[in-house]
């Protein structure tokens, strides 16, 4: 019995190890941190308590990137989630070229980040931009995509979008092929319609992979920084920075890595919260097989 | 000056006695971080030099180290440093100075360079290039890849309006009434090409200065713990930028790339652009049509601020390698060196002694335009450098930015950003 036990512990080490690492040390150390002046030459750090949380509060910055984020997850987490359940079904029925399509949508998603932000940077380009040459046509007047506080951040969502489907697409395109072909002929023998049937059958069949889904998109939506980075760099005047961007800024542009520590923390918080908030509210309403 | 020589000779000798016993068998290695800032084949003639330098030095051993932009570079620089394994030296920003002095990170030259003609080869720059480069009375950088910002100009957009394809605007009122001709719009009032066009992404600041500075105003003291955002002729200073766009209507609208600035130019949906010095051989290869290059408009006065980098040394290396970056600085500044690479990139030389070889001498009378942003040196202030650099100017950036696209006066944009700027330095003058 207690062999058992230490042949358990044995398994679970490796994933123990790397997970207080990397994820638990980290969280703590940037807790510990937060709490400290950011060192410079002559001045060591020293203890200051909250000093930074309440700098953090009083920081309109960082008030901007937060509301700019929970925008940015308003604008992609729906939007890409629905496309990628769209694409998955097309893609899952009889389709001439169906291999095709699927690499088409699946394609954004191997490109790397940093390439395809250069070339929507040309796409929205002012004047001769793709975007432009197509509303140019249409005879509507030009517009500074990037350059105007209105559209630069609804810009960095629609490449997010296009970025993201067709990642989440395969999740479910794979539980798609998962469901028994018999309970489609059991549903077309009752007589049930298409919609009645994908409302009733598939969707909750699939609820497994929406939350796993939500759960990346939801990440995602605070993690992925790398197009802001080329695109607008949180311009104009911020109408584009988002919170991750902003603790970059802080921590690796002006050197404040107190500060920096207590943004992360905000936004780990953040994180977490919606997690257990997803985790508990959703799961108790998923059926898994 | 003989005497000097056999100083110079004694003390080697000694050197050689006390510290290089350990390392004579051995070459010094340092290494040389390289930020790729420009297009073009850079790393090849950065490559080159090392090479060539190591030859010529058979007990130094060049190791350089392509670090990404600038801004990566600073990055990768004092991370190195806090992991005690810096480089030995670094071309970086000569606006990183105060930075790299709060980090205690850097080591002045006055502290190394001892050698006789040291003083005079510290002292053989253009003085523009060394504002940037000083302060407390000691020389921190020295400079490498320099630039101002200069206007370019289409020939044959002036041509197509009657204007004389050989004269540039001038003054802010010319800028304006050129600008106002070259703007092109159809019926419907969409534009087509624009009279001028001023980048405002990224580091908008550095354009500013060209406005400020002929508007005959500092934005920062010399300690680099002031700046002075709010005064009125700043103000008005951006009220001119602002208007380009919204009264005169020259100026695309919103905040302007500075990356596709110079293609919107080859494409000829500007008629004149401000940018750096940096892109010369860029816009001498892609521009389809014959263009100018000159001297930014003066307001009361012509005006620039410098830009690029220097080369500085790092605390934490060993003396041995410290003394080694010196020769190395010392070989890649040296007359003929500074010529060659201004012609290879479009830097501007940085020494006036670099623009008398025959090399320099020879491509200048072929592109004159070369020769422009040297002379607009004497008009040149120092880019904005402050303590914690990048945040003061970052309130700047952002002040800027809210002005340009109309979401705040400029009044109000700078009064913001001077209150930033205030907060951030205030610990700086005590």
């Amino acid at each position: 019995m207690q062999q058992r036990g230490i042949v358990a512990w044995l398994l679970l080490l490796p994933a123990a190890v790397l997970l207080a690492a990397f994820t638990h040390y980290p969280a703590l150390a940037t807790l510990y941190h937060s709490l400290f002046s950011t060192p410079k030459a002559g001045r060591p750090s020293v203890w200051i308590g909250a000093e930074n949380y309440q700098a953090m509060l009083a920081d309109p910055v960082f008030w901007q990137s937060l509301r700019n984020n929970a925008l940015f997850a308003l604008g992609t987490i729906p939007t890409s989630i629905a496309l990628a359940l769209a694409m998955a079904l097309l893609v899952n029925g009889k389709l001439r070229g169906r291999a095709v399509v699927r690499l088409a949508y699946f394609t954004p998603t191997i490109l790397p980040m940093i390439a395809v932000a250069n070339i929507w940077l040309f796409f929205y380009t002012p004047g001769y931009g793709l975007l432009e040459q197509v509303t140019g046509r249409l005879g509507l007047p030009s517009h500074n995509w990037l350059g105007s506080r209105d559209t630069a951040l609804g810009c960095l969502v629609v490449v997010t979008v296009w970025k993201e489907a067709g990642f989440f697409m395969i999740f479910y395109l794979a539980a798609l092929q998962a469901i028994a072909p018999v309970l489609s002929e059991a549903a077309s023998i009752e007589g049930a319609g298409r919609w009645y049937f994908f409302r009733r059958v598939t969707f909750p069949l699939l609820m497994p992979t929406t939350l796993f889904v939500l759960v990346n998109a939801v990440i995602n939506s605070f993690r992925l920084v790398d197009h802001v980075v080329v695109m607008t760099r949180g311009g104009p005047d911020n109408a584009s920075s988002l919170l991750l961007y902003y603790i970059y800024d802080v921590g690796f542009k002006f050197w404040d890595t107190g500060y920096a520590a207590a943004l992360t923390m905000a936004l780990l918080v953040i994180l977490a919260s919606l997690a257990i908030g997803q985790f508990t509210l959703l799961d108790r309403r998923i059926h898994y097989r | 000056m003989r005497l000097a020589r056999v100083v110079g000779a004694a003390s080697t000798l000694v050197l050689a006695m006390l510290g290089a016993g350990a390392i004579a068998q051995q070459a010094t290695e340092i290494t040389f971080y390289y930020p790729i800032a420009v297009g073009g084949p850079i790393t090849k003639i950065i490559d080159g030099y090392a090479e060539q330098f190591g030859r010529e030095h058979p007990d130094i051993k060049v190791k350089p180290v392509y670090t990404g932009t600038y801004q990566e570079s600073i990055v990768k620089a004092l991370t190195a440093h806090k992991s005690n394994e810096p480089p030995t030296t670094a071309i970086l920003l000569s606006t990183d100075m105060f930075t790299l002095i709060d980090e205690d990170a850097i080591v002045p030259w006055e502290d190394l360079a001892r050698a006789a003609d040291d003083q005079a080869w510290m002292k053989s720059f253009f003085p523009a290039f060394m504002k940037n480069s000083q302060t407390g009375g000691k020389t921190w950088g020295i400079p490498f890849q320099r630039s101002t910002i200069v206007l370019y100009w289409n020939k044959e957009a002036f041509k197509e309006v009657g204007l004389d394809p050989n004269k540039p605007p001038t003054t802010w009122a010319e800028q304006v009434e050129f600008a106002r001709k070259l703007t092109k719009r159809d019926a419907g009032g969409n534009v087509s090409q624009w009279g001028v066009q001023v980048p405002s992404s990224g580091f908008p600041y550095w354009l500013f200065q060209g406005f400020t500075t002929q508007n005959d105003v500092l934005l920062m003291n010399e300690a680099g713990n002031q700046t002075f955002y709010d005064k009125p002729a700043v103000v008005e200073s951006l009220q001119y930028w602002v208007d380009l766009s919204q009264k005169h209507k020259v100026m695309a609208p919103g905040v302007i790339e500075w990356g596709t600035t110079p293609k919107d130019f080859f494409e000829r949906k500007t008629a004149m652009m401000w940018t750096t010095t940096g892109n010369l051989t860029n816009v001498r290869n892609n521009a389809k049509f014959d263009f100018g290059v000159a001297m930014l408009p003066a307001g009361k006065h012509r005006g620039s601020p410098t830009g690029g980098g220097n080369f500085y040394v790092f605390k934490k290396a060993a003396p041995a390698q410290q003394q080694a970056a010196v020769k190395l600085a010392k070989w890649m500044t040296s007359p003929e060196r500074a010529a060659q690479w201004g012609i290879d990139t479009g830097y501007v030389a940085v020494r006036p002694d670099a623009w008398q070889t025959p090399a320099m001498k020879k491509y200048v009378d072929g592109f004159p335009a070369a020769a422009v942003a040297r002379d607009q040196l004497q008009y040149a202030v120092a880019e904005l450098s402050t303590h914690e650099n990048q945040r003061v100017t970052k309130a700047l950036n952002d002040g800027l930015q809210a002005a340009l696209t109309g979401a705040k006066s400029p009044a109000q944009a700078m009064k913001d950003a001077q209150a930033e700027a205030e907060r951030i330095l205030r610990p700086y003058r005590r």
